[in-house]
């Protein structure tokens, strides 16, 4: 198959029957394949993903220098930083937008839409999404927000500068701040377009899971990322419309003068008319998804690790059913702890009690999941390629990270470093940057699947790896102090307080470390782009894996496989099984696909 | 010392950057598949996964050498104690797992790398194993729940019991208000909507509750030591939060509710002003802060030690310098320091002409507004 030449498109269509004449709109841009599909949702994330984390340069820059004046700042942020020293509104503005960008359009549609949209129909042997014109719809709905929340940075007000997590009355009333003026409009349209994107794939994805799979593919043989992108698209069902709801409300409250959580208000010498609106419940409702999606940026990047853990590995994934087991656990937990962010809101004690509970409980799933990432490692024969690296360094991460949410899910011990730097080195860890490794490990993985067998340069990736390791530790590790000693977050500087002051080197540290990070991600846009186009073509299965999407051609073809689907015999982790004599299942290959029978004396230990 | 670690990074990165050439020009030999690990990849990152742990365990302790003395000082409030010691509890068992299992995770990367023609080991499940790690976690995380729940109650058990001191903390944008209930210790109902700035009526208090009228209301909070305080949080604009970082004590302040958190000081600002600790820092702080000022950069004025009370909530532009200074004193020095404070009465209540005058104000306004109208 590798044979055929990549850059004559329109020949193979002739291989299989329900073919039809594409133009290049249809096939590049109004797309209805799943794997077209899947590399526009993962460009455009990676772009977002570039706004989101130049953003977080110029802050920590701030933070490290505060009131000091910097060219870059003039040149990019123009009027918002007269002669180069950064407008405190304007600082406000960035770390919102920074919260935005890698939390929704980065983490959520760029990892989970990219990776569910590429793999579910690959690997369950599906020809395509139940309905590929949702799915384009989708990807459109995705692309129309995400140029909204674009535009809205160049308001003349300035975008939104809220918080990601937009508590009213700050983010109702434009006298509070001039961000919550068209910013804040815009942002809100922005998501509510967003959420309705998220939920026509979510739907998408679930249908497509539990009606397309492949003759023989049970539950229990799917491999670990379409239990996890399906588990995600289920919360994501079931969290994201009350964020709409949320947002709904806001905007009524914004422009209908409706008081659903505003209340009691008087500010720039006057009283506002709102009366018995509640912030708290905005709250509620704004956790209500705003925990859940937490899950569900890591949920998918847990998946791909599993995944590419167990490959390079060439041993199986230690505990399938307990990893499964786990990720229902964690779903379903996911949906009642959001109280664990307002400890200190004002809500009743009691409550957090509750809180307290339910979110402690889910270090239970957590560390299951963590304990059997290590074990798959024990006696492997680890090819420590690109994606492998990064699935070890999200191990690592989310265990540093995940350690501290025992403090923060303690209502008690919350009291103190609710707000604080604390829990911003907390996040980052266990969902940011495990993320981001999550999302890396696919993209290396999976590259050859995307682009034509085309493989990403493992040097370059190296590179990118031990500099981006290096640097998250340097840059999330250092802040837990800051958070301890008192800081809170989103202070556009700390020299107001002299209790402070000596901090300040910890703040120029962590900068330098987040500068160099920030510009080896250069080194990974630069490997993805040229290997899109001169990346060495590499073998049909180039690392070895037993799951259905290396069965399909390299060449994309609509319909996924040339003849007839496969058919499914095992499950997707027969690596290095051997007969009780010690020989491999197939001869001199340590990796029993999928789609192979079961051999005679085989016994089928998993299915 | 930044310059220094700046360099030392720097160098590092040089370093690793220099060994990965070194691969990559080492790798060019091969022909085939060149983009898939080989062993000599599987080695070297192999050996980087060791270094790396070597690296996580060297920023921990570098972290806590130098940053664990700028860590808050010891709790200034009786619940502080507890919270104090859940709180070394907690971290002692997170560092224990930390410890163990990123040397597993890391280690097995370097013991077990891929090497041509080894056999990893089919070994896909173990009850047993498995029990292990689910049932370790339930018990610890069951101990420290329970525990957590307990102080949790203790501390969020809000009551009139001990005669507790009535404080109103109040929040705008971007500065705070303290009331004190006065001689009767109740404070008098009050209403954003009552606010009346021309009469300096700033809290909005209600003029015809008689609690009101001994209020008093002051930009600094002061605080007897030992004795219990109710703070009742009122907010009037957007969201804040009363941040007490010494006294282990936060709640937000939502605008059309009054929230609530109480404590009890311990430690006097002088009494805190001689801790070792204390003194350590400030001498540290006012060395930078000596040098910043010779550099000419304003506002580095040798530092006291005071209690502050910061907005931990997003609020608005000026939400990074949002703060007042808290008091801890003797009882005997409260009780002096609040006798000299006016009350609400003396401030806004009798002062008739003033009254009168404004009156007049309000009623041309009137006057005038009905007259645009017209």
């Amino acid at each position: 198959m590798s044979e055929v030449a990549h850059v004559n498109h329109d020949d193979h269509h002739d291989d299989h029957g329900h073919h039809h004449k594409e133009t290049f709109i249809t096939k590049y841009i109004f797309s209805q394949d799943h794997k077209m599909i899947s590399k526009q949702y993962l460009i455009t994330g990676l772009i977002m993903g570039f706004i989101g984390i130049a953003m977080s340069l110029l802050f920590r820059m701030q933070l490290a220098w505060p009131g000091e004046s910097f060219g870059i700042f003039e040149a990019v942020l123009g009027k918002w930083a007269p002669d180069g020293v950064m407008d405190a509104d304007i600082y406000l503005a960035l770390v919102t937008i920074h919260g935005t960008l890698m939390v929704f359009f980065v983490l959520t549609q760029g990892l989970s839409g990219t990776f569910s949209n590429l793999l579910i129909p690959l690997q369950i042997g599906a020809r395509d999404m139940a309905s590929g014109f949702m799915n384009m719809v989708s990807y459109w709905m995705f692309f129309v927000s995400s140029v909204i929340m674009i535009i809205s940075l160049f308001v003349e007000a300035g975008p939104a500068a809220a918080g990601w997590t937009i508590y009213p009355p700050l983010s109702a009333l434009p006298m509070a701040q001039p961000g919550s003026g068209m910013g804040m409009t815009l942002w809100l349209v922005s998501m509510a377009i967003f959420i309705a994107s998220s939920l026509l794939g979510s739907l998408n994805y679930i249908v497509t899971v539990i009606n397309l799979r492949t003759k023989g593919m049970s539950m229990t043989r799917l491999p670990l990322t379409i239990w996890t992108f399906f588990v995600t698209a289920i919360i994501g069902v079931v969290s994201f419309p009350v964020l709409l709801s949320a947002a709904l409300l806001l905007i009524m409250d914004r422009s209908f003068g409706t008081s659903f959580f505003l209340s009691d208000i008087f500010i720039q010498g006057e009283v506002l008319h709102y009366q018995g609106g509640s912030p708290v419940l905005y709250e509620h409702l704004f956790w209500f998804l705003g925990h859940p999606e937490v899950y569900i940026v890591i949920l998918p990047a847990m998946g791909i690790v599993s995944e590419v853990m167990a490959v390079n590995a060439r041993k199986p994934i230690f505990g399938y059913r307990a990893m499964i087991a786990s990720v229902l656990a964690i779903a379903f937990l996911s949906t009642i702890v959001w109280g664990h962010h307002m400890f200190v809101s004002g809500m009743n004690p009691f409550l957090g009690s509750v809180f307290t509970f339910t979110t402690l409980l889910i270090a239970i799933p957590s560390a299951v999941k963590a304990f059997n990432w290590i074990t798959t490692l024990w006696k492997g024969n680890l090819q420590l390629n690109p994606g492998m690296l990064f699935s070890i360094g999200m191990v690592s991460t989310f265990i540093t990270g995940g350690l501290t949410g025992i403090i923060l899910g303690d209502s008690t011990l919350d009291i103190n470093v609710h707000d604080t730097y604390f829990v911003v080195a907390h996040f980052h860890l266990v969902m940011g940057i495990s993320a981001l490794y999550g999302m890396f490990a696919g993209i290396y993985h999976w590259f050859p699947k995307m682009f034509h067998g085309r493989m990403m340069n493992k040097n370059l990736g190296y590179v990118h790896f031990w500099i981006t390791a290096v640097c998250s530790y340097g840059v999330f590790f250092p802040m837990h102090f800051v958070g301890m000693a008192g800081v809170p977050r989103r202070y556009y500087e700390n020299t107001a307080f002299p209790m402070f002051d000596e901090l300040t080197n910890v703040q120029v540290l962590m900068t330098v470390f987040a500068i160099i990070a920030g510009f080896a991600q250069l080194i990974f846009v630069y490997n993805f782009i040229s290997s899109i186009f001169y990346g060495k073509k590499g073998p049909v299965n180039p690392w070895g894996a037993n799951t259905l999407e290396w069965t399909t051609p390299q060449e994309h073809i609509h319909g996924n496989w040339p003849g007839e689907i496969p058919h499914v015999y095992r499950w997707a982790y027969d690596y290095s099984k051997t007969y009780e004599n010690g020989e491999y299942i197939i001869a001199g290959q340590d990796f029993v696909p999928q789609n192979v029978p079961l051999q005679e004396n085989e016994e089928e230990l998993n299915h | 010392m930044t310059a220094l670690l700046t360099l030392t990074v720097l160098v590092l990165v040089a370093i690793a950057i220099w060994q990965m050439t070194k691969i990559f020009e080492l790798s060019q030999t091969k022909t085939e598949h060149d983009e898939i690990a080989n062993d000599s990849d599987n080695k070297n990152n192999g050996y980087l996964l060791f270094a790396f742990l070597i690296f996580i365990y060297g920023i921990t302790i570098f972290s806590f050498a130098k940053y664990y003395k700028m860590l808050l000082p010891e709790a200034a409030s009786e619940h502080g104690a507890d919270y104090d010691q859940l709180m070394w509890v907690s971290f002692a068992i997170i560092f224990f797992v930390q410890t163990i299992t990123q040397a597993l995770l890391h280690y097995f990367g370097y013991k077990y790398r891929g090497q041509k023609g080894k056999k990893a080991l089919f070994f896909a499940d173990n009850d047993r194993l498995e029990f292990i790690w689910t049932i370790i976690p339930v018990i610890v995380l069951a101990g420290l729940i329970l525990w957590g729940l307990y102080t949790w109650t203790n501390i969020m058990d809000i009551n009139e019991d001990d005669d507790p001191l009535i404080v109103e903390l109040y929040a705008q944008q971007f500065n705070w208000t303290a009331r004190y209930g006065g001689d009767d210790n109740v404070l008098g109902e009050a209403n954003v909507r009552l606010i009346d700035i021309a009469n300096a009526n700033v809290l909005g208090l209600d003029e015809s509750d008689p609690n009101a009228e001994d209020d008093i209301i002051v930009k600094e909070l002061h605080l007897p030591v030992g004795r219990k305080v109710n703070f009742k949080m009122r907010s009037q604009d957007v969201l804040h939060s009363a941040y007490m970082p010494h006294f282990r004590a936060q709640m937000n302040c939502v605008p059309g509710m009054i929230t609530q958190f109480s404590f009890t000081p311990t430690v006097t600002t002088e009494e805190m002003r001689l801790n070792p600790d204390v003194v350590d820092k400030v001498k540290r702080t006012n060395a930078i802060r000596a040098q910043k000022a010779a550099e000419g950069i304003p506002n580095n004025e040798p530092w006291e030690f005071d209690y502050v009370l910061l907005c931990n909530k997003i609020c608005g532009k000026s939400h990074y310098n949002m703060q007042m200074k808290i008091i801890v004193e003797t009882e005997e020095e409260f009780n002096k320091w609040l006798a000299e404070q006016k009350t609400f009465k003396e401030t806004v209540m009798i002062d008739e002409t003033e009254q009168a005058h404004n009156l007049e104000d309000d009623a041309d306004i009137e006057l005038s507004e009905t007259a645009s109208v017209e």
